[in-house]
């Protein structure tokens, strides 16, 4: 039975449910947020409708371009970590024997369906005082005493780095699973060291996967709402955090609608780029 | 690169990943209520705490419900779906596969945001069966990726050979693609259930004033009092993964499973 173009009315049943499911519980949902994000706010947390800009006007007070920037930095600087330590990670990791592959995979995909929460509360321990890393340094009498090391900048990059970097090896495993083994045997036998190999024909062979990584990887560190308030402080907050507080506990839904939607453009622009940084790799 | 090396790059990787979850499993064993490490004393009370405890049970219940429908709901939507667009030429279908593909792209509090304001824009807000609904559009992705994987992997001779010999649509779909496409569905239930049963803030964000999922439980924890309660959940959720993710593994291609998935999210 070949592909054939729907026929007859019945022929687009199947399509009924999922179109239906879809656009009621996900195109309307974005449509709302949207139109909310044109609203005007009211005392005690309501809103009427209206079409006003004043919540997007707010982007332009320096608090909000304070947070703007901290949490781009914060997700570059999550990307580039996570992609420096995932690519020869990933590399190592597909020359290795399929059973060990598994394995490695299992333990990965189980790190990266863990919760924020959960993540964040595994972390706050390591990093408190009387649970920490810093007691097993006391008792190997490197330090004098115990110490917390949260609510901390360098809490808040490791957490959002063990959460991404799982995702960082999935989305670089397919492309190094698929890179040409005969590249790196034609410089070993040319006399490059596997290290020299890994950096001057793995790395820019890979230069467009790389790009991708980057931005993927970037994105997914810029969605992080929990982990910033769990392991650091107010001035650590991303957008994503100021967006859930000012949807719950400051009950402006308009200005959190005006930012998620800011979000958005940031992301489908970013998405976008890796979509034409993926057509460069193909063409080349 | 040199064995050594690698060896030692993968023990440092190795013991970033799991250092949090020793610690997490060293806490969840104290005697007392107290989050020491190493351990004082040692006890499996507080994995009893999960089952024993109303709260944490009512938590751990109404968890498992959310994951065990919304994943059913998120198959339910992706595989007529991806069947559609496997048996039929019908371009302008590929939007839904797209809006399908969205909410898992884009950062979760934008999915989150836009629930909580279209479940109280019509009413609904706070009924436990929104977050079913929710996680299912969340997750939609997860299946639709394994089953459009899992369609293109049908050889489609076989089908042929079926519509020859005289078996029609149903016939065909019963006794030909369903038993071809079931490990698909069933890796795609798996992901969609492990991470609903993981989901915090579109669950928060819908039902959160009403029903205490684990995450959310967690959290509040966090908040107004810890207990190692919540490290025996984590313990929990780390090997229930670990047990399902091996399990597809064990009966699926896992890494072909994982090639194909990214390059289909691209």
């Amino acid at each position: 039975m070949r592909r054939e173009p729907p026929q007859t009315l019945g022929d687009y049943a199947p399509l009924l449910f999922p179109a239906a499911m879809l656009t009621i519980f996900f195109v309307v949902p974005f449509g709302t947020m949207i139109a909310v994000s044109f609203f005007q706010r009211q005392q005690g947390g309501f809103y009427t409708p209206a079409f006003v800009f004043d919540n997007y006007a707010r982007f332009l007070s320096a608090f909000f371009g304070g947070v703007l920037g901290f949490s781009l930095m914060l997700a570059i600087i999550v990307a580039i970590c996570c992609v420096v330590l995932a690519l020869p990670f990933t590399y190592m990791l597909t020359r290795m024997a399929r059973k060990v592959q598994v394995v490695w995979l299992v333990a990965l995909l189980s790190i990266l369906s863990l919760s924020e929460v959960i993540i964040g509360f595994a972390w706050s321990t390591l990093f408190s005082r009387t649970a920490g890393i810093t007691n097993i340094l006391v008792a190997l009498g490197i330090m004098a005493e115990a110490k917390a090391l949260t609510p901390s900048f360098g809490a808040v990059l490791t957490g959002m780095v063990y959460q991404a970097f799982p995702y960082t090896v999935l989305v670089l495993f397919p492309a190094l699973v698929r890179l040409d083994p005969t590249l790196t045997e034609a410089a070993r036998t040319l006399g490059a060291s596997p290290l020299k190999a890994f950096f001057t024909v793995v790395v820019p062979a890979l230069r467009n996967t790389i790009t991708a990584t980057l931005i993927m990887v970037f994105i997914f560190a810029l969605g992080s709402y929990l982990l910033p308030q769990l392991l650091g402080r107010p001035q650590h907050w991303t957008l994503s955090v100021l967006i859930t507080d000012q949807a719950i506990y400051q009950s402006n839904m308009p200005f959190a609608a005006a930012m998620a939607v800011f979000l958005v453009l940031v992301t489908l622009g970013l998405v976008a780029l890796t979509v034409i940084a993926g057509r460069k790799g193909e063409a080349a | 690169m040199t064995s050594i090396f690698r060896k030692a790059y993968f023990f440092v990787i190795g013991l970033f990943l799991s250092l949090p979850l020793i610690v997490v499993a060293g806490v969840s064993v104290n005697q007392k209520q107290t989050l020491a490490f190493p351990p004082q004393g040692f006890s499996l009370s507080w994995y009893g705490e999960i089952f024993f405890n109303p709260e944490w049970r009512n938590a751990l219940f109404a968890s498992v419900t959310l994951a065990v429908l919304s994943a059913a709901l998120a198959v339910a939507i992706a595989l007529p779906l991806s069947w559609f667009l496997w048996r039929r030429i019908a371009p302008w279908a590929n939007i839904f596969q797209l809006l399908g593909v969205a909410p898992f792209t884009l950062p979760p509090v934008i999915t989150a945001l836009g629930m909580l304001t279209f479940w109280a824009t019509v009413g609904f807000y706070g009924q436990p069966w929104t977050a079913v609904v929710s996680h299912a559009i969340f997750f939609v992705t997860l299946p639709l990726v394994t089953l459009s994987l899992g369609f293109t992997s049908i050889d489609r001779s076989l089908v042929e050979a079926a519509s020859t010999m005289g078996a029609d649509e149903r016939t065909i779909f019963r006794t030909v693609v369903l038993p071809l496409i079931l490990p698909y569905i069933v890796s795609g239930y798996a992901f969609a259930f492990v991470l609903s049963l993981n989901e915090y803030i579109v669950a928060y964000m819908t039902v959160g004033f009403t029903v205490e999922t684990l995450p959310i439980k967690i959290f509040n924890a966090l908040r107004y009092g810890y207990t190692p309660t919540m490290a025996s959940v984590t313990v929990l959720f780390v090997t229930t993964a670990a047990v399902i993710f091996g399990l597809v593994a064990r009966f699926g291609d896992l890494p072909k499973l994982l090639g194909a998935m990214s390059s289909d999210g691209k």
